[in-house]
């Protein structure tokens, strides 16, 4: 692997401690990937922030780098912390958790990085331009930047991440290069999709089918005339979630797609597909929900906008988290709709997530537009789950489900 | 009396070590199947279930589960009850990482099913040497 003078003096040492680990990193992902040389990137998002994910292990790991001199080289964001930052105790976050989680983030905070806490950068000031290449982690939010945004990153693990935040660079290797970024099948969708909802059951309609086909191509998706940012971000962390899928491209709505023709081997998925989609992802009654949750991948202001006219004036009956970043948050409160929220007893959890939180064992059923929310209540957190439309799920939160 | 056997593999992580194989051909998810407070497997159902990795010379197929995996080889490390060295067939990034992190000396491209649990063991991470002596 070709590296510059100034990375191999970072690999020598002669930039600190923490840039050195920073590029032993980047330099053996380079070599088991079989990169040829490091690209510089503009945009860092970094997972593995939650203490809950972290640990004591990652959180002393974290405190090294940023003692050994590690600072961050070029714009770096966060993901969604166990916690919101400021309004924890509301939440019921136990002190000694908030504690190491208030000491990962400064860990973070010492080396540079915005600790906005989201996996929405883009909606929260780190939007990539098309053609950039970057390195990001967070599922959901490096499927957004390859397919929707036309970026370029892998899907980077946290240590990953960080390391290219520290040096500025990555290894060019997989979604970097033309070649991996062509179709491999066409997905013809023939179903009526209206509702963020939706999308996530197509998400995961696809993921699950190309699982059990065994492949692992990038779909090329025809069949959606278009589709809100609201509705791809939810496409993209289902489908993300259940194909492990860094991209697609979508006819006449993703900036690649037009480079592409449809691949002749294809695949279609009907009404039916997407309905048992969704019906696999309700195994609870509306009367055993006791936790509701809206904000997988984090809300947009235009969502919270939705929720405030739907909470006018109405109280919540059950646990009803509100997750968005902290950017949107504070519009939220200038706009007046977080106050008409609050006033329902709804809550705002901010810079967290019901993905990340340590909510396991505090609630049996959780009622969700998304289907990726669906897969870790399940998975992380032993919930049975209800998938609703957006407006649904607010109606549930009221009794009015 | 046998004589040594080397191969050479690829090298992950350079670092020196010498010591006994424990050795498995099953993944090993170091986030949720090795207790970072031990270093014993606990994952349910595997080959090394309940046995320590501290000091041995870990060979297996690949690592598998999530990219915070690379965390508990660190904290391992910490608590001097990481593996002296790791050796797999094919090297992914939640191990190649925690090596890094963890100053875990580290090579792969071997024929890890020549090697047994009790084989003693002669690494160089540098020059991805491994040598099995007598």
């Amino acid at each position: 692997m070709h590296l510059t003078p100034e990375e191999q003096s970072m690999l020598a040492g002669e930039q600190g401690k923490a840039d050195q680990k920073a590029m032993q990193i980047l330099e053996t992902l380079g070599r088991i990937y079989g990169a040829d040389r490091m690209l510089p990137v503009s945009s860092v998002q970094i997972s593995g922030v939650s203490y809950d994910n972290l640990g004591d292990a990652g959180l002393e790991w974290l405190s090294e780098m940023a003692e050994g001199g590690g600072r961050a080289r070029v714009l770096t964001t966060l993901n969604p912390a166990g916690m919101d930052i400021e309004n924890w105790d509301r939440l019921g976050i136990p002190p000694e958790f908030a504690e190491k989680q208030h000491r990962v983030i400064d860990a973070f905070a010492r080396m540079g990085v915005i600790t906005t806490c989201t996996c929405t950068p883009y909606l929260a000031g780190n939007t990539p331009s098309f053609g950039e290449p970057i390195a990001w982690a967070e599922s959901s939010a490096v499927c957004y930047a390859n397919s929707v945004i036309g970026a370029r990153t892998n899907r980077e693990g946290g240590p990953g991440a960080l390391a290219a935040s520290l040096t500025g660079r990555t290894p060019e290797y997989g979604m970097h290069l033309d070649d991996n970024r062509q179709p491999g099948m066409t997905i013809d969708v023939q179903a009526q999709l209206s509702d963020t909802a939706d999308f996530g059951a197509l998400g995961k309609a696809i993921g699950e089918r190309l699982e059990s086909l065994g492949r692992k191509a990038i779909p090329y998706i025809t069949g959606i005339d278009s589709a809100s940012m609201e509705q791809l971000k939810s496409f993209c962390a289902s489908i993300a979630t259940y194909g492990g899928l860094p991209m697609f491209h979508m006819q006449g709505v993703t900036p690649e797609a037009g480079d592409h023709t449809p691949p002749t081997d294809r695949i279609t998925i009907a009404a039916a597909d997407l309905d048992s989609a969704r019906q696999s992802l309700i195994d609870a009654s509306p009367d055993e929900v006791d936790f509701v949750s809206l904000g997988c991948p984090h809300l947009s202001i235009d969502e919270v906008a939705r929720i405030a006219d739907l909470l006018r004036g109405k109280r919540v009956v059950k646990e009803f988290w509100i997750t968005t970043s902290r950017p949107v948050k504070a519009l939220a409160d200038q706009m007046g709709y977080a106050a008409i929220i609050e006033a329902s007893g709804a809550k705002f959890a901010v810079d967290t997530c019901c993905v990340v939180a340590p909510i396991r064992g505090r609630f049996h059923a959780m009622s969700t537009d998304s289907a990726k929310a669906c897969y870790y209540a399940y998975s992380k957190n032993k919930f049975r789950t209800r998938l609703l439309d957006f407006d649904q799920v607010v109606r549930e939160a009221v009794g009015e489900g | 009396m046998t004589r040594s056997q080397i191969y050479t593999g690829r090298s992950i992580y350079p670092g020196a070590a010498e010591g006994e194989a424990l050795v498995t051909s099953m993944g090993i998810s170091f986030f949720g199947g090795v207790d970072p407070d031990s270093g014993v497997i606990v994952e349910k159902g595997h080959e090394l279930e309940g046995q320590s990795v501290a000091g041995k010379i870990l060979v297996f197929p690949t690592g598998k589960g999530s990219t915070v995996g690379s965390y508990t080889l660190y904290r391992l490390s910490k608590a001097g009850l990481a593996p002296a060295a790791i050796v797999n067939a094919e090297c992914e990034p939640i191990t190649a990482v925690g090596c890094i992190i963890a100053e875990i000396p580290c090579i792969d491209q071997v024929p890890i099913e020549r090697l047994s649990t009790g084989d003693h063991l002669r690494l160089d991470g540098e020059s991805g040497q491994l040598e099995i002596t007598p």
